[in-house]
């Protein structure tokens, strides 16, 4: 199996913000953290564009290498997690992240940070698969179920769609063949490293360090 | 005699100031999702425990869940 991977085709998002609200209910999400959000680009101006947003769970996660407590892990199947009896609630995750995806509960006295949260992609943590701890610190595990992510499997246009890295990026290219057009994926190049996000070729790089 | 109490007193003062230890632990180690719950509430066909399997159901459930092209025609 290749890596789990999110794509989100902003040619059929239509800002019904279903995926954000069946996230919150699946994992119970409290008042104040939005582990997925729905963000319009070109906001009011013919021909705007919307895309679901959440944890990328990126190939190369800036998270994990600017966590100082080195609380994130990635599984087996490309999946970003973290524990949250080892975060410290720093929030440096936060400035890291190109996709604002670490939230912060703002709860408790003096606003103070408490531990981070964000998308599992429905993976839970490093608690028991399925148990009521990892249900109360991560949310529903289901990946553990044999299910994908409720934002996805709920998203009545199907715009967000998640899943095994080969199968998704095979979803979108029978798209984008069918209609001819939208065959840029937002947020798909920093997250996944693909050249096609305007990053400098091999050789470009090869020359810039020499 | 009183020079050992007030030894012993000083002391349990100072002890207090001491900064307790902290050691960082690394995240624990987590379950892999082919496992299973071990719940019914779960894919229907699928074998807790079957990697092969979770990930063939997961597949198919990515396709026929997603891919509206194939559903469709």
């Amino acid at each position: 199996m290749a890596r789990m991977k999110f794509i989100c085709d902003a040619e059929r998002c239509i800002e019904c913000n279903g995926c954000v609200t069946a996230c919150k209910n699946e994992h119970e999400v409290p008042w104040g953290v939005n582990r997925r959000r729905v963000v319009t680009l070109n906001d009011g101006v013919p021909g705007e564009k919307s895309i679901s947003v959440a944890c990328m769970h990126c190939s190369d996660a800036p998270c994990m290498a600017v966590c100082p407590v080195n609380c994130f892990y990635r599984t087996d199947e490309g999946v970003v997690l973290h524990d949250k009896d080892v975060c410290i609630g720093c929030g440096y995750c936060s400035y890291a992240c190109p996709f604002g995806a670490p939230q912060f509960p703002s709860q408790g006295t003096f606003g103070v940070r408490g531990k981070m949260d964000k998308c599992t992609f429905c993976a839970g943590g490093p608690e028991a698969n399925g148990s009521q701890a990892e249900f109360e610190k991560y949310g529903r595990n289901r990946l553990a179920e044999g299910k994908l992510p409720v934002c996805a499997e709920m998203c009545a246009t199907k715009a967000l769609i998640a899943g095994d890295g080969d199968v998704v990026a095979d979803i979108f290219r029978n798209r984008v063949v069918s209609r001819g057009k939208g065959a840029e994926v937002w947020g798909w190049g920093t997250a996944y490293g693909s050249k096609q996000a305007g990053q400098p070729s091999a050789n470009a790089q090869a020359g810039a360090k020499s | 005699m009183k020079r050992t109490f007030w030894a012993l007193t000083l002391l349990a003062l100072v002890s207090a100031c001491s900064d307790k230890p902290q050691t960082a632990s690394p995240p624990k180690n987590d379950t892999a999702p082919y496992q299973g719950t071990g719940k019914a509430f779960v894919e229907s066909g699928w074998k807790q425990g079957d990697k092969a399997s979770w990930e063939s159901h997961l597949k198919a459930r990515s396709q026929y869940g997603q891919n509206d092209y194939t559903r469709i025609n």
